[in-house]
């Protein structure tokens, strides 16, 4: 079958398979991606049961407003990519690219925002393993909370570079008009995987920012 | 299809050569051969530390290793046994292999999905062995806090980089299989069509995606605390040690299952080809797969009765392991009522198959010992639970991977292993197995703790025994490695369906061609249709 500039591969019939597979696989790696932050969120929820106060008191080292922005640019960028998986289904070759591109530089905004929040929190000596100095109560539950936040933020942050990258793919696929309303797989799958790596941040942001705002 | 023994001229083993066309090939089959090769020289560098420690165990005294060398072979054996070849033996080899054909489809879902997850395992099993070279790991294939991440001097994190790496090797395969079923099935094989070997293996694919993660988190945490010195299970900084274990065993009980279940797979295959008779129960020896998958993930709390769990947790766990025995004992009994007035015939697939019965039921049933909770805390860390994994892993594991390998290799192949042989081998593996690990039931319940490497005197006379009848299974597995070996060049042709089985992968030449059937079969019948007149013997030398 020579639909879809030859698209198809070969182990499948036709394209409705094709797409079904891909989109099943994506959710299937979704799944595992969820118990792969489980283990940190299981981790988390134990040492925070076990050490409320510390807990609370750690966060409050979180920069809240930069938490905040952040958390904007992705639900935004969340928007731009649905918007991408949409027009790749209308066949908008020139509106799929520029979607695909915003979302992309939403990414990497995100991702600039999270570094001077790493660069504050070095100049802060509060850097678990590398530079830290902590002088407050429970210095080693504190310590406890930032390795957390550092190992859960880190590990979204590499999801997300790896987000960029296949946006980045996909905006020159898009652009040579690679993608049609009858073949757009790529991109619904990959934007399966953007809308995840923001959910996580939505879990993220209250565990980490917003527990010290609670009385 | 021929109706005479004949190889066709031109199959999936033909079609190209050159060690081009094998490492960047997206061929199912091919796949399978290449996992086939690397897990083959695992399994035999795994053997090789459990004779060294067998060898130490003939005396008494520690003569032969000191005590480091000791705690670094057997964790050597368990890391390179378990993640290396006990969990991806059958789903990467026969599965990788079989499932496609047995759904009549061309290839799996992602092919080279599937190629990258080879070369995931091949990485991941290059730091095992470069950590062998280096000077080893001491902590057990458990990799216990604080011992792991404090403690041991030695080369802990390459390890645990392989074993992570291999982790997202399971989990793509089973994303794949998982795929593969649902999207690529052959018009008209439904779901309760599907060989029972698919569904183990679907059940095998869901605890690939759902537990390897955890445990790839779980050692990278680790691993972290190891580089930079941060207490994540170190109780000084308020870590908690017994939090590992509680994410380690989230994995590492359901991959016992990861391990058995593919195994029930082919012995479902195997007794109904060998007694020629429908599966008795099909229904429920489908499902008690996918029951043994959900269950397995709430019983990890039974590898930790000793470890200061709450007592309540400990109950309940002890309650939910008791419950994985129903579905285990409906596959054993609807296994056995299939033989029933089956026409059987004890060929050396047949001869495994039976073997993993009887040595399953044993492992079973003393797996019920230690999930009882009084027997557990006086046999905890003895041989006897020692004894009870081999039985389910070795004696069930592994009995049904070879079972497996001699079943399949005429499809493999194209041509047929000597019988004699075979039967002869599989003998020597059942005689060698059981002359091994019986008496390490009786050592542990008379108390003997495992990994050490000296042991009170009157311990001697079983772990001669234990030690003899280990030289006896490592002669059973070289044999069939050389003639298995020379069958693949030199043998007779097989034939397309040498056992008159049934299945789709019989319906097709031997070896098959590269899109597996030349034109997409039609399902109209169940998995098992034997003794039904078209399912009259396929040609070949039935």
């Amino acid at each position: 079958m020579a639909e879809g500039n030859g698209a198809l591969a070969e182990q499948f019939d036709d394209l409705a398979q094709q797409h079904e597979a891909a989109s099943l696989g994506m959710w299937i790696f979704l799944v595992t991606e969820i118990l792969f932050f489980g283990g940190l969120f299981a981790g988390y929820t134990v040492y925070r049961a076990t050490y409320p106060e510390a807990f609370h008191e750690a966060s409050h080292h979180l920069d809240l407003l930069l938490g905040g922005i952040n958390t904007a640019v992705l639900i935004t960028s969340s928007l731009t990519m649905a918007l991408a998986v949409h027009s790749a289904q209308e066949g908008r070759r020139r509106a799929l690219t520029v979607f695909l591109l915003l979302t992309l530089v939403m990414g990497a905004v995100f991702l600039g925002i999270k570094g001077t929040e790493y660069a504050h929190k070095y100049e802060e000596d509060l850097v678990p393993g590398i530079r830290f100095a902590y002088s407050g109560p429970h210095p080693g539950q504190v310590q406890l909370f930032l390795i957390f936040y550092f190992v859960m933020t880190g590990l979204h942050a590499l999801h997300l570079t790896v987000g960029i990258g296949l946006l980045g793919v996909l905006a020159y696929l898009a652009w040579r008009g690679h993608f049609s309303p009858r073949y757009y797989a790529p991109v619904e799958t990959s934007g399966l995987y953007w809308h995840f790596v923001d959910i996580v941040w939505i879990f993220l942001l209250p565990l980490l920012y917003l527990l010290g705002t609670h009385r | 299809m021929s109706p005479t023994i004949a190889t066709p001229r031109e199959h999936y083993l033909n079609v190209s050569y050159g060690i081009k066309s094998w490492l960047l090939t997206t061929d199912h089959k091919r796949i399978a051969l290449l996992y086939l090769a690397t897990i083959t020289l695992l399994f035999f560098m795994g053997g090789a530390a459990a004779v060294l420690m067998r060898l130490e165990l003939l005396t008494p005294q520690g003569d032969m290793v000191q005590s480091e060398t000791y705690n670094k072979l057997f964790t050597i054996h368990g890391v390179v046994m378990i993640f290396f070849f006990l969990i991806p033996s059958i789903p990467a080899v026969l599965g990788n292999f079989l499932i496609p054909m047995m759904i009549g489809a061309r290839d799996l879902a992602f092919p080279r999905l599937n190629l990258a997850s080879w070369y995931l395992f091949t990485i991941g099993s290059v730091f095992t062995l470069v950590v062998v070279v280096m000077g080893g790991v001491d902590t057990g294939w458990t990799f216990y806090t604080p011992f792991s991440s404090t403690y041991s001097n030695s080369y802990v994190v390459p390890t645990i980089v392989g074993i992570f790496v291999n982790g997202f090797s399971s989990i793509l395969t089973g994303l794949n299989f998982i795929v593969t079923i649902h999207t690529m099935r052959a018009p008209g094989l439904t779901w309760f069509r599907l060989p029972l070997f698919v569904w183990a293996h679907y059940a095998t694919s869901m605890i690939f995606i759902l537990g390897t993660p955890v445990i790839a988190i779980t050692l990278s945490l680790v691993a972290l605390e190891r580089l930079f010195g941060v207490g994540i299970f170190d109780p000084a900084l308020g870590g908690d040690p017994i939090l590992f274990q509680h994410l380690f065993w989230f994995y590492s009980h359901p991959a016992v299952y990861i391990m058995v279940l593919p195994a029930m797979g082919v012995v479902s295959e195997l007794i109904t080809a060998f007694a020629k008779k429908r599966i008795f129960g099909y229904g429920f020896i489908a499902f008690s797969s996918i029951a043994i998958a959900v269950i397995g993930f709430f019983v990890w709390g039974h590898h930790m009765f000793v470890s200061g769990q709450s007592v309540y947790a400990s109950m309940i766990f002890s309650f939910m392991s008791m419950l994985v025995a129903i579905p285990s004992a409906v596959k054993v009994f609807n296994w056995t009522a299939t033989l029933y007035k089956g026409s059987i015939s004890y060929q050396s697939p047949m001869l495994y198959a039976l073997g993993f019965i009887g040595l399953f039921t044993i492992g079973g049933l003393t797996g019920l010992f230690l999930a009882s909770l009084g027997l557990d805390i006086h046999v905890t860390d003895t041989y006897f639970v020692i004894a009870h994994f081999h039985y389910i892993m070795v004696g069930g594991t592994v009995m049904a991977y070879l079972g497996a390998i001699h079943y399949w290799f005429p499809k493999i192949t194209g041509r047929m292993y000597p019988e004699g042989w075979a039967k002869f081998s599989a003998l020597v593996i059942f005689i060698g197995f059981n002359l091994t690990f019986f008496p390490q039931f009786l050592l542990g319940y008379l108390g003997m703790p495992r990994r050490y490497h000296f042991y009170p005197e009157e311990f001697q006379v079983l772990n001669v025994m234990s030690s003899a009848g280990a030289s006896i299974l490592g002669v059973g597995y070289v044999v069939p490695l050389i003639y298995l070996i020379w069958s693949m060049r030199y043998a007779a042709p097989a034939g397309p369906n040498p056992w008159g089985a049934t299945g789709l992968e019989w319906q097709t030449s031997s070896p098959p061609p590269t899109h597996n059937f030349e034109e997409t079969p039609v399902v109209t019948q169940e998995a098992y249709a034997y003794g039904m007149p078209e399912e009259d013997i396929k040609g070949g030398r039935g």
